[in-house]
C-alpha cells in the first residue's frame, strides 16, 4: 500500500505542474468576467485550447481522435494539478466527460472524425438532453419522440435540466422511437444541432435565483438518419455509458471545506475568545474533516483501481452521496455558526463574500442532479450488494400503456 | 499510488480468514460468553503465536517479522470479522506498540520476542475511573520503584502476564512496565458488556516495577501509545461491520415477507447500502492511517483520528442495525447479532471514546490550518 507517486507518476507531476504553470491564462477580474459570462467562456476556451495542442485535453482518449495518448492516472493526476492551480473547464466538461464517451464507444467513424477534436479544443460546447419533465430517476421513461419521416428523423417533446444548453453547439438526446415496446428497448440516441429550427431553449430560475440549467423544447425538429448515435432501439445501453461517467465527475467537486468552515469560525467572537476554539465547535470541524477525507480518501483508492487497469465500479455512487450531504450539511452548520447574522446573503455583509449561504441554496440540487441519493443506494444495493431489484409496475408493458402520473 | 493491501498482505489476510473460520472463532467467542470463568480461546492463541502473527509488526531483531503497520491491520480486521476471542489486541496493538515506541532496548529485547511469540500476554493499564483519557490525574503511584493503587477496566488482565501502566511520581505521571504475576498484585474479573474480551480490576500492593520512557513524559507517552493502539482497533471496527454487513444481507435475502424477500424493500436495501457507504468510508480513512504509520508521521495523529471516528461509528451503526434487520429473532440470546453489538461497544469505548479523538483531531485541525 501506498499513497505516494510512483517514480513515473511523480515524474508526470512535476511535468505537468510545470507546464501548467507555464501556459496557464493570466487571471481575469471577476468583475469583468464573472463565471458564466462570454468573456469567462472565452477565456476558458483559450485554457481548453492550449491543453488540447499539448496533449493535456482528453489525456486518456487516443492521440490519433485528439487525445492525449496518454492513461486515466495520469489525467487524474493532471486534474489534481489544475485544481490545485484554481483552474477549471466547467463549459467543457458535460461534453468531454458525457456526451462524447457514448460518440466514442457506439458512434459512427464519421461521427468521431467530425466531433471529437473540436469538442476536445473547446471549439464547440455540448449538452446532455436526457431528463425530461415527466421523468427524472426513471430516465428509460422519456417521452420525447422520434418519428421516422422519409429517410431521417422528426422530433417533439422537452427536456428539462440542461446545463449550458443556452451556449452549447450539439446536445446529444435521448428519445422515443417506438412506444409499442418495452420501456428500455423502445429509446434511440441522437446528437442535435442546438440552433436548428425547432430547438427552443429556455433558462429555468432555479431555487437559489440562478439559471445555470435550462428547459430545451423540441417543436418538429427534423433530423438526418445519420445523427443516429449506435443502433435503432439501443439508446439505453447507449445512455448507461454516459450516467457512470457522469458520477465520476461529480463525486468530489469544488466550494467551500472544513477549512473555511475554520476559518468562518475564527471571525466569530465567542466569550473572551472566537469560536474556533470552542469545544463543541471543535466536535463539529472534527467529524466534517473526517467526512471529507473519507471521500478524498475513497477518490484515491478508485484511481488506484483505474491505475491497475480496472473499472472503477459503483463506489462512485458512494462518493457522491457522501459528497452531496455533507455539502449540505457542511453550509448549513456554517450558516448556524454566525448566530443571527448568518441569515444575511448578501456577499458584501456575510463573511467569506456568503459563499456558504450560497452553497446552502445550491445543495439540494446536488443531491439530486446525476443520480438522487435515493437511485445512489438502489445502485449500491443491487450492484454491490446483489440485493433483489425494486418491483416494477411498468415490468414487460408496452411503453404506451404504462399508467402516468399528472406530474 | 496503491492504496490496496499488497499481495503478500493479502495472502496473510486469506490464509487468516481459511484459519479463524476452520477454527470457528466466533463459536469460541460464544463459549467464552457463556462460560463463567472462560477468558480466550487458548488452543487457538496458541496456534497464532505458532503461525508467527503475534509478531507480524515486530521487528526480526526481537524476534517478529517485521512486517508492516499494514500488514498488522490486515491481521486486525480478520480477527475483527471473526470475534476471535484472543488477547491480540492488549498483547500486540496495546504492549507490544508501547514497548516498542517507548520502551528501553534492554526492555524491548526481554520483553517482544516472548509477545512475539504468543509465549507471554501483555496489556495496557491506564484507566481507573470514569473521565475521557488523562483527564484525571492517575492516583496509582509509583514511590522507590514500588507501584501502588487501582486500575480498572484492564482489556485482559486477568490472564496477562505483563503490563504498562499509568502511575504518578514524585516528578509527574510516568509509565511503568510491571509483572503481573508479582504476589503483590490482585486480579478480580470485571463485569463487561463484551466478555469475549474480558476485563479485570487491577490492585496493586507494593509491586516492583520498572520505568518506561522518561518519567514525567507519562501522559504524552501514553497518549502516543493510544494513537498506535487506535490504528489496528479501528481494523477490527472495519472487519466487524463488514461481517454484520454480510449476515445482514444474507439474512434479508432469504427472510420472505409479504411475499417477497425484506432485501427488496427500499427501507431495507437502503440501510443496508448506508451500512456499506460508511464501512468503505472508514476503511478509507483507516488505510490512510496504517500507511501513514511507516511513512508519513506528519499526518499520522489526524489520519489515527479520523479513522478511529469513522471506524467506531461504521462499526456502531452496522451493529445496531443488523439486529433491527434481523427483527425479533436478532434480538435473541441465540443469534450472533448481539455479539457483534457488545464488540462495537467494546471497541467504541477501549482507546478513548470518538469523542476525545474528536477534541484531538481538532486541536490539531487548528494548527494545521492556523
Amino acid at each position: 500500500m501506498t499513497f505516494d507517486d510512483t517514480p513515473e507518476q511523480a515524474a508526470y507531476r512535476a511535468t505537468a505542474r510545470t507546464w501548467i504553470a507555464d501556459h496557464m491564462p493570466a487571471p481575469i477580474d471577476a468583475a469583468d468576467a464573472p463565471i458564466g459570462s462570454t468573456e469567462h467562456l472565452e477565456h476558458m476556451r483559450l485554457w481548453q485550447r492550449a491543453k488540447a495542442e499539448h496533449g493535456y485535453a482528453c489525456i486518456a482518449w487516443p492521440a490519433a481522435i485528439g487525445g492525449g495518448g496518454g492513461t486515466p492516472i495520469q489525467q487524474a493526476i493532471f486534474d489534481q494539478e489544475e485544481a490545485r492551480a484554481g483552474l477549471s473547464s466547467n463549459y467543457f466538461m458535460t461534453g468531454l466527460k458525457i456526451c462524447l464517451p457514448p460518440l466514442l464507444k457506439h458512434g459512427s467513424d464519421a461521427q468521431r472524425a467530425r466531433f471529437i477534436a473540436p469538442a476536445v479544443r473547446g471549439d464547440e460546447i455540448w449538452c446532455q438532453l436526457f431528463s425530461e419533465p415527466s421523468n427524472g430517476s426513471d430516465l428509460a421513461a422519456a417521452r420525447t419522440r422520434a418519428v421516422r419521416v422519409g429517410d431521417g428523423w422528426r422530433i417533439d417533446g422537452q427536456k428539462v435540466w440542461n446545463s449550458n444548453a443556452d451556449r452549447s453547439d450539439f446536445g446529444l438526446l435521448l428519445a422515443r422511437t417506438d412506444p409499442d415496446l418495452v420501456k428500455h428497448a423502445g429509446l434511440t440516441m441522437f446528437w442535435i444541432d442546438m440552433r436548428a429550427p425547432g430547438v427552443d431553449v429556455r433558462p429555468l430560475r432555479q431555487m437559489n435565483g440562478g439559471a445555470e440549467f435550462n428547459e430545451v423544447y423540441l417543436d418538429g425538429v427534423m433530423l438526418r438518419d445519420d445523427q443516429r448515435v449506435g443502433d435503432i432501439g439501443e439508446g439505453w445501453a447507449v445512455a448507461l455509458t454516459t450516467l457512470a461517467n457522469e458520477r465520476a465527475a461529480l463525486g468530489g467537486g469544488t466550494g467551500p471545506t472544513w477549512r473555511d468552515l475554520l476559518a468562518l469560525a475564527r471571525l466569530v467572537p465567542s466569550g473572551d475568545s472566537v469560536l474556533a476554539d470552542d469545544p463543541v465547535f471543535g466536535q463539529q470541524l472534527a467529524g466534517f474533516y473526517t467526512e471529507a477525507e473519507s471521500f478524498r480518501l475513497l477518490g484515491l483508492r478508485m484511481l488506484s483501481k483505474l491505475s491497475r487497469g480496472e473499472q472503477p465500479g459503483p463506489e462512485a455512487s458512494a462518493a457522491k452521496l457522501v459528497w452531496s450531504n455533507h455539502v449540505q450539511a457542511l453550509s448549513a452548520a456554517a450558516v448556524e455558526l454566525t448566530g443571527d447574522y448568518g441569515m444575511i446573503d448578501d456577499p458584501a455583509l456575510a463573511p467569506l463574500a456568503a459563499a456558504f449561504q450560497a452553497r446552502l441554496m445550491w445543495a439540494p440540487g446536488l443531491r439530486i442532479g446525476g443520480g438522487t441519493d435515493e437511485i445512489l443506494r438502489n445502485i449500491i444495493a443491487e450492484r454491490v450488494l446483489g440485493l433483489p431489484a425494486d418491483a416494477r409496475a411498468d415490468k414487460g408493458m408496452a411503453f404506451r400503456d404504462i399508467p402516468q402520473g399528472t406530474r | 499510488m496503491n492504496v490496496d493491501y499488497d499481495e503478500d498482505v493479502r495472502a496473510l489476510m486469506d490464509h487468516a480468514r481459511k484459519l479463524l473460520d476452520a477454527r470457528g472463532a466466533i463459536d469460541a467467542a460464544r463459549r467464552v460468553l457463556e462460560t463463567a470463568g472462560d477468558t480466550h480461546a487458548t488452543g487457538l492463541w496458541r496456534e497464532l503465536g505458532a503461525q508467527g502473527w503475534c509478531g507480524v509488526a515486530i521487528d526480526d531483531a526481537h524476534g517478529g517479522l517485521g512486517m508492516a503497520s499494514v500488514a498488522l491491520a490486515g491481521l486486525a480486521e480478520e480477527l475483527g470479522r471473526s470475534l476471535a476471542p484472543v488477547p491480540f489486541a492488549s498483547s500486540i496493538y496495546g504492549f507490544a506498540q508501547a514497548i516498542a515506541l517507548a520502551g528501553s532496548e534492554t526492555q524491548r529485547a526481554a520483553l517482544l520476542p516472548e509477545i512475539a511469540s504468543g509465549a507471554l500476554i501483555g496489556t495496557l493499564a491506564f484507566t481507573e475511573g470514569p473521565g475521557t483519557p488523562f483527564a484525571a490525574p492517575p492516583t496509582a503511584r509509583v514511590e522507590r520503584g514500588r507501584l501502588h493503587g487501582t486500575k480498572q477496566p484492564v482489556t485482559d488482565g486477568a490472564i496477562a502476564d505483563w503490563a504498562v501502566v499509568l502511575a504518578a511520581t514524585a516528578d509527574g505521571p510516568g509509565l511503568f512496565v510491571v509483572g503481573l504475576n508479582d504476589p503483590g498484585v490482585t486480579r478480580r474479573s470485571v463485569s463487561t458488556l463484551d466478555p469475549t474480551r474480558p476485563a479485570a480490576r487491577l490492585d496493586f500492593a507494593d509491586v516492583p516495577v520498572e520505568p518506561v520512557g522518561r518519567t514525567g513524559d507519562g501522559v504524552a507517552l501514553a497518549a502516543q501509545i493510544l494513537t498506535r493502539y487506535a490504528v489496528p482497533l479501528a481494523f477490527e471496527a472495519i472487519g466487524g461491520a463488514d461481517a454484520c454487513l454480510e449476515m445482514a444481507v444474507a439474512y434479508t435475502r432469504t427472510r420472505f415477507a409479504f411475499g417477497r424477500p425484506v432485501a427488496g424493500y427500499q427501507a431495507v436495501k437502503h440501510r443496508l447500502a448506508d451500512i456499506y457507504v460508511k464501512n468503505e468510508m472508514a476503511r478509507s480513512n483507516a488505510y490512510y492511517a496504517a500507511w501513514a504509520a511507516d511513512h508519513d508521521p506528519a499526518v499520522f495523529e489526524s489520519a489515527t483520528a479520523a479513522a478511529r471516528i469513522a471506524a467506531c461509528e461504521a462499526y456502531w451503526f452496522a451493529a445496531k442495525e443488523l439486529i433491527q434487520l434481523h427483527g425479533g429473532i436478532g434480538f435473541t440470546w441465540e443469534m450472533d447479532c448481539h455479539l457483534f453489538y457488545r464488540r462495537a461497544r467494546h471497541l467504541s469505548t477501549a482507546a478513548g471514546a470518538p469523542d476525545w479523538w474528536r477534541a484531538r483531531l481538532a486541536d490539531q485541525l487548528r494548527q494545521v490550518a492556523a
